[in-house]
């Protein structure tokens, strides 16, 4: 399969006035050709600044890439100028935030919004432009697009300025869309039109998606392959049913333990992973989740694990799947 | 809005018809009057003289003529200035406070948001520190010290700009700086603080992502964003300028509206006084009215209504 996006070893960080922030430290992934992609993690895991970090959407400074290459459609994003990467933005790679209450310019029309990157990227005049925005608007399933395209983002929903950022962010047909936690700030039943919505335009217009969201739920309706990171590394990757059906690290474990579950009792507690992850301000030398981890041993404290082989689409990268702890692991 | 409007004005005259009541009443609470200055009047003169400008009326009388004065746009003869009367003081005086008064007041809010916004995006760096000592400057030396030290370094010492008097344009220079200082400083750093607090949301960092530059990011989604406080801030300023002139007028001997108000206090001048006090809030009333509407020009979420819904 074709790879549109391939990160080597990327390392992001922040210079703070307590230190060097190392929000992102060696990751490695890749997305195909019509693919979605899941990372996942907790707050803080380094999964938005490495979904910045790939339209160089950070502020540099404070942020920096330190080492590693992203490679998009071919080229290497690290080291285009900003004049450059202001021609991948929002053509060849949208991108959608979190919270849809805050993406959009108050003081702008919706359909002026929509109208700003294909006037710029594709060259069309306002009257075109306007009438693609219209037809994006319909894509997106807003009703009335006519009259809605001259409406400010006040007069929305939230769920609806979330398929406004939809509809900006698909504007100029890119090859790839990075949503950043798109449902996060919705309700549940608009969370799971705008999932339908997003997965119904994947299969028209065959973009590749990077989805980043702690939410597996999310995952397990929309992705193919699952990346799962934890202070600032991936630790396993694999896909959809690798991850989901034979997790093998423990933090992926816990993960899956957490989500709350309607079989369940109503009265019985949830389980969290306890523990909070480590400070990135000083990283630790060993796994970074050894301070959590229930099975965790020396060798976890004292050397960091690479990512090991599990089959052909999964890995993980935990010191139990070396062969001397495999006895270990099993008891 | 047509309604909303209507009720505007309606208080715009009420307020109106407060001032004139407190102004004149304060007014007359004063002791002395317009013709305790001058010597040794006999008595029959000073009755003379109270009865043709109907001073020796009671209080309530002279009140209500006074009312009617206003109504009729009849401001009343000047007590000091023998030769004219008090519309004819205002159609003199009130050109060039005009003129003097509008250009700062370009001066401060175009220089002012420039300083701003160049300050926020070169946030923390050196132009940024320089704009912000040159608007607390701004702020912290009053406005008649600031025009004392432009007369003697422009006029005095380098010559570059008549000391003073108002004779052609460039005489309307160093007033004009003097006055704006104050408002130029508060309009930077009104703007530099929003400007920072915007650039900062998240729908710039949208706009970023759909590969706009920063030019088109600063000036279509930031600037006009940051501008909304700075639009509140007007009304107060046209009033601050208007304060403002009344020391620069006098200290560089412009012939304005400004300089005649504070002679017509010393001098004891009533009619002066009303017609000044009342053409001021005039001016001022209708630039906080003018403010509240070209606010929802730049902010579509505010509609002007009475209902506080529609």
């Amino acid at each position: 399969m074709e790879r549109i996006l391939e990160v080597k070893d990327l390392h992001v960080s922040f210079h703070t006035y307590a230190g060097e922030v190392k929000a992102v430290r060696g990751v490695n992934f890749h997305v195909n050709k019509g693919e979605a992609v899941a990372i996942v993690g907790e707050s803080g895991c380094g999964k938005s600044v490495t979904a910045q970090t790939l339209m160089k959407l950070i502020p540099m400074p404070p942020g920096e890439i330190k080492k590693g290459d992203i490679i998009f459609n071919g080229e290497s994003i690290v080291k285009k100028s900003n004049k450059e990467m202001e021609a991948i933005r929002g053509k060849e790679i949208g991108m959608i935030f979190q919270d849809p209450m805050t993406s959009l310019n108050p003081t702008l029309t919706v359909g002026n919004q929509i109208m700003e990157g294909l006037i710029k990227h594709q060259k069309m005049t306002r009257a075109a432009a306007r009438a693609r925005a219209i037809e994006l608007l319909t894509m997106v399933g807003i009703p009335q697009p006519e009259k809605r395209v001259d409406q400010y983002p006040h007069e929305f929903s939230g769920g609806m300025r979330q398929r406004a950022m939809i509809a900006i962010a698909l504007a100029c047909s890119p090859k790839l869309l990075i949503a950043d936690e798109p449902t996060t700030a919705l309700d549940v039943t608009i969370q799971a039109q705008i999932l339908d919505l997003m997965k119904d335009l994947q299969k028209k217009t065959g973009t590749s998606i990077i989805l980043i969201t702690h939410d597996l739920g999310v995952v397990a309706e929309m992705c193919d392959r699952v990346i799962v990171m934890y202070a600032g590394k991936v630790i396993e990757t694999g896909t959809v049913d690798d991850i989901f059906y034979n997790p093998q690290h423990p933090y992926t474990k816990g993960l899956l333990r957490s989500v709350p579950r309607l079989d369940l009792k109503r009265d019985e507690p949830l389980t969290p992973i306890f523990g909070t992850p480590p400070d990135l301000l000083r990283p630790p030398v060993g796994c970074g989740f050894t301070a959590r981890c229930e099975s965790a041993m020396r060798v976890c404290q004292e050397y960091d694990p690479e990512l090991k082989e599990i089959s052909s689409t999964q890995r993980a990268a935990c010191w139990l799947q070396h062969p001397l702890a495999q006895n270990r692991a099993g008891s | 809005m047509i309604r909303y409007l209507g009720k505007r004005i309606f208080f715009m005259f009420l307020s109106l018809f407060l001032i004139v009541t407190a102004t004149f009443f304060i007014m007359k609470a004063v002791p002395g009057g317009p013709f305790t200055s001058e010597k040794n009047v006999p008595d029959e003169i000073r009755a003379a003289l109270e009865a043709k400008y109907k001073l020796n009326l009671p209080l309530h009388e002279q009140y209500l003529d006074y009312l009617k004065g206003i109504i009729t746009w009849d401001l009343g003869p000047s007590f000091t200035e023998k030769s004219s009367t008090v519309n004819d003081m205002i159609k003199r005086g009130f050109p060039v406070s005009a003129h003097l008064g509008a250009q700062a007041l370009l001066l401060a809010v175009f220089g002012g948001i420039t300083l701003g916004v160049i300050a926020a995006l070169k946030h923390n760096k050196w132009q940024d520190y320089t704009a912000m000592v040159i608007a607390v400057l701004g702020l912290s030396v009053p406005g008649f010290i600031l025009a004392s030290f432009y007369q003697y370094f422009f006029a005095i010492k380098w010559g570059w700009f008549p000391i003073a008097k108002w004779e052609g344009f460039e005489y309307t220079i160093l007033p004009s700086l003097a006055l704006s200082a104050m408002p130029m400083a508060f309009i930077a750093r009104l703007t530099r603080s929003n400007m920072l607090e915007v650039l900062s949301q998240d729908y710039i960092k949208t706009a970023k992502a759909k590969g706009l530059n920063t030019f088109t990011i600063t000036v279509k989604h930031a600037i006009r964003n940051a501008l909304l406080p700075v639009i509140t801030y007007l009304g107060p300023l046209v009033a601050n300028i208007l304060t403002g002139a009344f020391v620069i007028e006098r200290i560089f001997g412009v012939p304005g509206l400004g300089r005649e108000f504070v002679l017509s206090i010393t001098n004891r001048d009533y009619t002066v006084i009303m017609g000044t006090t009342v053409f001021y809030s005039i001016i001022l009333v209708a630039a906080v009215l003018l403010v509240d509407i070209a606010y929802t020009l730049v902010d579509p979420r505010i509609k002007l209504s009475d209902t506080g819904r529609e």
